[in-house]
C-alpha cells in the first residue's frame, strides 16, 4: 500500500470566505426513511474531501442535498456561504451523478455545446468553443469528440458526464463515485486532474466513493455509516488516531468501536 | 450583461432568470440535434400521416365527401398523436437519464425547458402538417373551401397540445411502457368523441357533455369549419382559442411536475 498522503492546498484568502459547505443538524427523510441523521461537519476550501463509506450510507443523498436537489432537508446546510439550492450557486457547483447523466443520442462535444449553452448563454460562442475543448482535452476524450455518447464505454461515458460538470469552471465540484469503473491508468490520471484543480484553480472538490483505497488520495476524509458521520479528519490523523495501517483498517476500527460502544449502552440500560 | 471573465468569482453574476430565449433556443435545437441522429424517427413522422391519408382516400374511393370530412379532422389528429407520443417518450427518458436533475441543477428555468421542446417539436410539427396538408389538398382532392393555411395553423395548435400533454403525463409515468399506455388512455377517449365518427350532437347527452370539454372535440371542429367555410367564422376564432388554450394550460401544469427537488 502506498502511502499518498497530498499536501493540501491552502486557498488564497480562505480564511476571509466561508467554508464550501457547512452543515450543522442536516437531516433528511425519504419517504417514512430518516437517510441522514443530524450531520455536522465543514468542508474546507481549495481541498479535496473525500466522502467514505459503503454503498446505502447516505452518501449520494448527502451529494443531493449539498447540489440542493434533495428534497426535505433539514437543519443548516450552506453551500458556498448561500443555503444549499439558492439559485446563485447553480453557476458555481458541478455536480455528477452516479450514473451518467448526458444525451446518449448526442456527440460529445453536441453535449458540451448544448451544457455549456446552458451554463451561461451570454457567453461567445468562441469562448464557449474553448470550454468545451479544454474539458474534453481534461477528461482526455479529445480523439472521441465527434462520437455518439451512446457509443461509448461506461467509463467513457462517465468521463463525459464529469467533463459536464467541468464546464464554466465551478468553484465546488459533488462528484458521486467518478472513477467507479474506470482502469487503474484512468484512475490515477483522474486524481491527478482533481489534485490540479484543487491546487491550481482553488476549486474545492466532494468525491464520493466507497473504495477505501482512494482515500489516500483526498486531502480530508468524511467517513460515513448508516447515515451518520463516523469521523471528519485526514487520512493520516484517522490513520494515527485508530492506530491503523490504512483508512479502510481505521473505518473498520471506528465501526467496531461505534458498535461496541452502542453496545455498552443497550447493556447500560 | 456583464461580461464574463475566467475568474470564477464573476460566475455569480451569470443570470438566472425564468425564461431565457438562448437556453430555450439551445435547449430546441438540443432537441432537434438528438432527433437528427435518428433519422428513422423522423421518417416515421413525417411518411406515416400521409400513407394514412393515401390509404383513407381510397377506403373512400365511392364516397369523396366522407373522405373530406375524416380527412380533414385527421389533419388534426395525427400531429397530435405523433406529438404527444415522441414528447411523452422524449421527456421521460429526460427524467430516467438523470439528464433533467443536472439541468435543473443548472441555470436553467423550468420554462426555459418546456418552451424548448415545445419549439423543437412544433417545428416538425409544422413540416410534417405541410406535407400532409398539402398531400392532401393537391394530390389526394380533399376538398377544402377555406385555406389551407388555417388548416396548417390548427395543425400547430394541435401538435402544441400534443406537445404539452405527453410532457404532462411522462411525470406520471415510470417507464417507456408506461408512457405508451398513456396514449389509448389520453387519446382513445377523445378520439372516440371528437366527433370523427358521429357529429357529437348524435351522442348521448352524457358523452356529449363530455366531449364539450375534451381539446380534440374543438380541435376537430376547427378543422370543419376551415372545411366548409371561405373565411375565418366566430365558431373557427373560439375552436382556436380553446386549443391554444388548453395547450397553454397543460404546459403550465407540465412545469409544475418538474421538480428541482425531488425525494
Amino acid at each position: 500500500m502506498v502511502n499518498y498522503s497530498p499536501e493540501p492546498a491552502e486557498a488564497p484568502g480562505s480564511t476571509a470566505l466561508p467554508p464550501a459547505v457547512e452543515a450543522r443538524g442536516v437531516e433528511v427523510t425519504r419517504g417514512s426513511r430518516t437517510v441522514l441523521r443530524g450531520l455536522d461537519f465543514t468542508v474546507p476550501r481549495g481541498q479535496i474531501t473525500g466522502l467514505l463509506g459503503p454503498s446505502g450510507c447516505g452518501k449520494s443523498t448527502l451529494m443531493r442535498s449539498v447540489v440542493g436537489t434533495q428534497a426535505k432537508v433539514t437543519g443548516t446546510l450552506n453551500v458556498l456561504g448561500r443555503p444549499a439550492g439558492h439559485p446563485t450557486l447553480r453557476t458555481r457547483i458541478g455536480y455528477v451523478t452516479q450514473a451518467p447523466s448526458v444525451y446518449s443520442d448526442l456527440t460529445i462535444r453536441q453535449n458540451l455545446d448544448y451544457f455549456g449553452s446552458v451554463l451561461d448563454p451570454t457567453r461567445a460562442s468562441a469562448d464557449r468553443r474553448a470550454d468545451t475543448e479544454r474539458v474534453l482535452g481534461e477528461v482526455d476524450l479529445t480523439s472521441h469528440a465527434d462520437a455518439l455518447a451512446g457509443n461509448l464505454s461506461g467509463g467513457q461515458r462517465s468521463r463525459v458526464s464529469l467533463a459536464v460538470a467541468l464546464l464554466g469552471t465551478p468553484e465546488l465540484l459533488v462528484l458521486d463515485e467518478p472513477t467507479v469503473g474506470l482502469d487503474p491508468v484512468l484512475r490515477r490520471d483522474l486524481w491527478h486532474l482533481f489534485h490540479s484543480l484543487a491546487a491550481d484553480r482553488g476549486a474545492t472538490l466532494l468525491i464520493s466513493s466507497h473504495v477505501m483505497d482512494e482515500a489516500e488520495r483526498c486531502h480530508r476524509l468524511l467517513l460515513m455509516r448508516d447515515g451518520r458521520i463516523l469521523a471528519d479528519d485526514s487520512p493520516e490523523a484517522l490513520r494515527t488516531r485508530t492506530g491503523s495501517e490504512t483508512v479502510e483498517a481505521a473505518f473498520l476500527h471506528l465501526v467496531d468501536e461505534a458498535a461496541a460502544h452502542a453496545r455498552a449502552k443497550e447493556t447500560a440500560r | 450583461m456583464t461580461s464574463q471573465t475566467e475568474t470564477t468569482a464573476t460566475a455569480t453574476t451569470a443570470p438566472v432568470s425564468a425564461l431565457s430565449l438562448a437556453r430555450t433556443t439551445a435547449t430546441a435545437a438540443r432537441v432537434l440535434r438528438q432527433l437528427r441522429h435518428d433519422p428513422r424517427t423522423i421518417a416515421l413522422l413525417l411518411l406515416i400521416p400521409c400513407l394514412m391519408l393515401v390509404l383513407l382516400r381510397y377506403v373512400f374511393d365511392a364516397s369523396p365527401r366522407t373522405f373530406d370530412n375524416i380527412g380533414a379532422s385527421l389533419l388534426g389528429i395525427f400531429p397530435l398523436i405523433t406529438m404527444f407520443l415522441v414528447t411523452s417518450i422524449a421527456t421521460l427518458r429526460e427524467r430516467t437519464s438523470g439528464t433533467l436533475e443536472r439541468l435543473l441543477a443548472m441555470p436553467l428555468g423550468k420554462a426555459d425547458l418546456i418552451a424548448g421542446y415545445a419549439l423543437a417539436f412544433g417545428t416538425l410539427a409544422i413540416v410534417q402538417s405541410a406535407l400532409a396538408t398539402g398531400l392532401a389538398v393537391w394530390f389526394l382532392g380533399l376538398d377544402v373551401t377555406g385555406s389551407p393555411w388555417l388548416l396548417l395553423l390548427v395543425a400547430l395548435l394541435d401538435a402544441l397540445l400534443g406537445t404539452a400533454l405527453g410532457l404532462f403525463v411522462s411525470a406520471f409515468a415510470a417507464s417507456e411502457f408506461q408512457a405508451v399506455q398513456f396514449m389509448p388512455a389520453v387519446i382513445f377517449p377523445q378520439l372516440l368523441l371528437c366527433g370523427l365518427f358521429t357529429p357529437r350532437s348524435d351522442m348521448h347527452p352524457a358523452l356529449e357533455a363530455v366531449s364539450d370539454v375534451l381539446p380534440m372535440s374543438y380541435a376537430v371542429d376547427g378543422m370543419n369549419e376551415v372545411l366548409h367555410h371561405t373565411d375565418m367564422t366566430t365558431t373557427f376564432v373560439r375552436d382556436v382559442l380553446i386549443v391554444a388554450g388548453c395547450a397553454v394550460l397543460v404546459l403550465a401544469l407540465g412545469a409544475a411536475t418538474l421538480r428541482r427537488r425531488t425525494a
